[in-house]
């Protein structure tokens, strides 16, 4: 009987430990998390302005995300090519995020089979869930579809090409009426001017020229301008049978300047004077580039220096160690970071577009001159647009601003 | 010849002399200058500080060992603040000679920290072209990034679960010396719309507050007073701190050589039209 | 012939790289031609253009200061520069040396060292032609002089005209900087575009030499 006491008493305490275990084990971990509501309104629409391997999904946030429970973490995108299986996860936006883009244009391959691509005109099905930090999943959304669509052009970018015809109409209709022979005013530039003084001096004193283009390569316009510029000194340097010295910093730009050199000695009727070696590669990299230059300066002494081109953060080192050779100094550059350094270190600069200019100023040609009148006459309309367009926004009128805005 | 005329023509290498010490005479003798935090910088530590435990920083550390000494210091302070925080961060570098010294860097943090790569942080590599590499990160991390700097691939490394694009990271911190800050502007922030900041050398920091101010980017740490700005805010003194305390004492020699070279000036063309006639 | 055809190549290839910006897909809607991969495979070829090239510029960077051994001011120089280059190609390539590490520690501990010291004679550079450049020699120098020092002033510690100084500094950077830079930026971005412009319809053609 005791026995049986004993068994009853002992299942009894049993059985009233489990709701007790059961709330020792809910205090260890707190309460069950609530199941958090789903994004709503989910929306698949065409990614716009691409080759047609895209599609992007909105939703409304969860009523559970910054208000009600608050408990999301993320939101989980799903997508499959049918609407009934297969569903695989593409991604996961944070809490708070309302868009993803869905996107995969690598075509699929032996190497890399790729079952994620997306070619142009399919459809896909989407449906999203929301999840906690602790992964407590929501609720799917509704399976929703899209079709990716080819777009044939990039209407975000429709004013640059707006822009470009126009300037270009702008610049023929002036070259055109150069060649008519209409004058051109264009303001003098001291750095200009200068030149042929400074190749003067350098046939006076004995001692040659250092023509330096620069960190860019033969795809930068700066250097392009340099080469142009290059010529005209060479041309002179040819007649005055001064030695210029142009060491490069890229094989590319090595190829152009020695041909631009050699032709200005063929202009100026002295072929047998040009010497290759005395346009030559030196090195790839900046400061070793650096390095070399400014030893061919305290070595050779130049009378003046030329700094036409891309410049980065070699241009004082340049810049000084000419000073300290004696050098006369005309510097160009369209790194406007460069420019108060050269501005502060040499006689003469000519800042961004003066660089650019300096073709036209060199050669009188009316062409050369009718493509600055055009760059002038755009940058009036520019400044009129500015004026213009800042007006209509404090009105409240958004036109010209979206005229011009881009998206790329 | 006068003082004043001898110091109007005085010989450079006295101003060169006088610039190696006031650099080399606070690295025997340091000492804290007090560096004022701006908000560009704040901006950027509210930011990082602001990260969630789900919320991933991507860092992208584009400048090669030349511009280690100005840069190095803003790495270095991101990433302690990342680590001692427990935030995930994705590293890139679009450099062509950064890899080894962001591979150097990251790890020593690390390991200071006690982060795991894999699982705390990421270092993808080194891809050419800067515009294209952003842009297709912008669709798939794992499209120029396949494997990270160490051959595993993406996939394979716990961080990157779930991670596929920008969409997956909180914003973008670029640490530049040259022009990868317009491309990640351009091509980044344009085309993605992802929160962005930069570091870059005090040199280009004049440049880029136009694009603070159109809202373009969030934050600018501007070279080594940026650094230090940064390491006060962490509490963690640094590079940062130290090299600031040289450039306080350089400046303070410039401008004492600047303010000396215009009195010699005025006082030489006062003497000049007192005595009056051609010379 | 010979002019014409390089400058026909110049023209049909900025005109098709300027269209293939403004084409997602298909370029010019042609079935079989992505405007993606169009321009992948015109990167491509510069990036070829420029590793072939490299042969060139080495060829012409040995030759000529193999030329200068003979002149004596020169020989130092030109013969450290060849023994340089002798030994990065070398440990580059033998296969021994390039396990062990020489070549990266060469790299390491020679050349980024040596461009980390011409870096830093910036800091030289700068003091000597501030002392040169900042003298208030007319108004427009003076406002240079003037906006120089409270730009420097910032990492000096004032006390208690800190603050102003930071708030002129802030201003200074945000106000006539940004107008400034926007400014020259414009110019720039129609200055390039011109000539751009020039290259590609054949004005502009000092780059191509002559015969």
């Amino acid at each position: 009987m005791a026995k049986k006491l004993v068994i009853l008493l002992f299942l009894v305490a049993l059985l009233a430990g489990i709701p007790l275990a059961q709330d020792a084990a809910e205090d260890a971990t707190g309460p069950p998390e609530s199941i958090p509501a789903p994004p709503m309104n989910v929306t698949v629409t065409d990614r716009a302005n691409d080759a047609g391997h895209g599609l992007i999904i909105r939703w409304g946030l969860s009523p559970d995300d910054g208000a009600g429970v608050n408990n999301i973490a993320f939101y989980e995108v799903f997508r499959s090519s049918s609407p009934d299986t297969g569903f695989i996860s593409r991604g996961v936006v944070p809490k708070g995020g309302k868009e993803y883009i869905d996107f995969d244009e690598t075509v699929p391959s032996e190497e890399n089979p790729n079952p994620n691509y997306m070619p142009v005109n399919s459809t896909w099905y989407y449906r999203i869930q929301a999840l906690t930090d602790k992964q407590v999943p929501s609720q799917f959304t509704d399976i929703v579809s899209g079709t990716t669509v080819e777009d044939w052009i990039h209407t975000g970018k429709i004013p640059i090409g707006v822009v470009a015809i126009v300037f270009t109409i702008f610049l023929l209709i002036f070259i055109a009426s150069a060649r008519k022979g209409k004058t051109m005013y264009v303001r003098p530039l001291a750095g200009i001017n200068a030149v042929d003084d400074a190749i003067g001096r350098a046939t006076e004193m004995g001692k040659p020229i250092l023509y330096i283009l620069g960190l860019g390569t033969a795809g930068d316009i700066a250097t392009i301008a340099g080469f142009t510029i290059l010529s005209r000194v060479a041309k002179r340097t040819a007649e005055y049978q001064t030695k210029v010295i142009v060491p490069v910093q890229d094989p590319v730009v090595l190829a152009v300047a020695q041909e631009t050199v050699r032709t200005a000695y063929l202009e100026a009727g002295r072929p047998d004077q040009y010497n290759p070696d005395n346009v030559f590669f030196v090195t790839s990299m900046q400061f070793p580039y650096v390095a070399a230059v400014n030893g061919i300066m305290l070595r050779e002494r130049p009378a003046t220096n030329f700094y036409m081109g891309v410049f980065y953060a070699e241009s004082l080192i340049l810049a000084e160690t000419g000073n300290i050779a004696g050098s006369i100094q005309i510097s160009g550059t369209d790194q406007v970071a460069q420019l108060p350094f050269f501005v502060a270190a040499t006689d003469y600069t000519l800042i961004g577009e003066e660089l650019y200019a300096a073709s036209a100023y060199l050669s009188q040609e009316p062409v050369q001159l009718g493509t600055l009148k055009a760059q002038d006459y755009t940058k009036a309309i520019v400044i009129l647009y500015i004026i213009m367009g800042a007006i209509a926004i404090t009105a409240g009128w958004t036109l010209l601003k979206n005229l011009v805005t881009i998206n790329l | 010849m006068t003082f004043l005329e001898k110091m109007m023509q005085i010989d450079r290498r006295w101003i060169y002399l006088a610039i190696g010490l006031a650099v080399i005479i606070p690295a025997i003798f340091s000492f804290t200058a007090p560096v004022s935090v701006t908000p560009e910088v704040k901006k950027i530590y509210d930011f990082v500080e602001g990260l969630g435990p789900n919320d991933y920083l991507f860092l992208a550390m584009d400048y090669d060992p030349s511009s280690m000494a100005e840069l190095n210091p803003m790495a270095e302070a991101v990433l302690k603040h990342a680590f001692t925080k427990d935030r995930k961060v994705i590293i890139v570098t679009l450099a062509q000679f950064g890899p080894g010294m962001v591979e150097e860097i990251t790890t020593r943090l690390a390991n200071e920290f006690s982060r795991v790569r894999g699982e705390d942080y990421a270092f993808l590599g080194y891809r050419p072209y800067p515009a294209i590499t952003i842009m297709l990160m912008g669709t798939d991390f794992r499209v120029p990034f396949p494997q990270d700097y160490y051959g595993a691939t993406l996939d394979s490394l716990p961080i990157m679960r779930g991670i596929k694009n920008f969409n997956n990271v909180k914003g973008v911190i670029d640490l530049t010396a040259g022009n990868t800050a317009d491309f990640w502007i351009t091509y980044g922030n344009g085309r993605y719309n992802f929160p962005l900041a930069i570091g870059i050398t005090g040199v280009m920091a004049a440049d880029y507050y136009q694009y603070l101010q159109s809202g373009q980017i969030f934050g600018i740490i501007p070279g080594v007073k940026g650094a230090a700005e940064y390491e006060r805010l962490i509490d963690m003194p640094g590079q940062g701190m130290q090299q600031v305390s040289y450039q306080v004492v350089a400046h303070a020699v410039i401008i004492l050589f600047i303010v000396i070279s215009n009195v010699a000036y005025f006082a030489t063309r006062k003497q000049k039209s007192t005595t009056g006639g051609a010379r | 012939m010979k002019r014409e055809i390089p400058l026909m190549i110049v023209m049909v290839t900025g005109i098709i790289m300027f269209l293939q910006y403004f084409f997602p897909g298909r370029f010019l809607f042609i079935p079989f031609i992505s405007s993606e991969k169009l321009f992948e495979f015109l990167n491509d070829w510069v990036m070829v253009i420029g590793i072939l090239s490299l042969p060139l510029g080495i060829w012409s960077l040995v030759k000529a200061n193999v030329n200068k051994l003979k002149v004596p001011d020169e020989r130092f120089y030109s013969a450290v520069l060849l023994l340089g280059f002798l030994v990065m190609v070398i440990s580059g390539w033998m296969p021994d040396w390039r396990t062990k590490g020489v070549h990266l520690a060469l790299f390491q501990n020679v050349l980024i060292p040596i461009q980390a010291t011409i870096f830093s004679l910036l800091a030289f550079f700068v003091a000597s032609a501030a002392y040169r450049a900042f003298r208030a020699r007319s108004v427009l120098a003076t406002i240079l002089l003037l906006t120089a020092f409270i730009i420097m002033f910032r990492l000096i510690p004032l006390g208690p005209i800190a603050g102003i100084n930071s708030w002129l500094v802030e201003k200074i950077l945000t106000i006539p900087n940004m107008a400034a830079k926007r400014a020259i930026a414009m110019g720039i971005a129609l200055g390039a575009t011109a000539t751009a412009i020039k290259i590609i319809l054949g004005i502009e053609r000092t780059y191509m030499g002559r015969d």
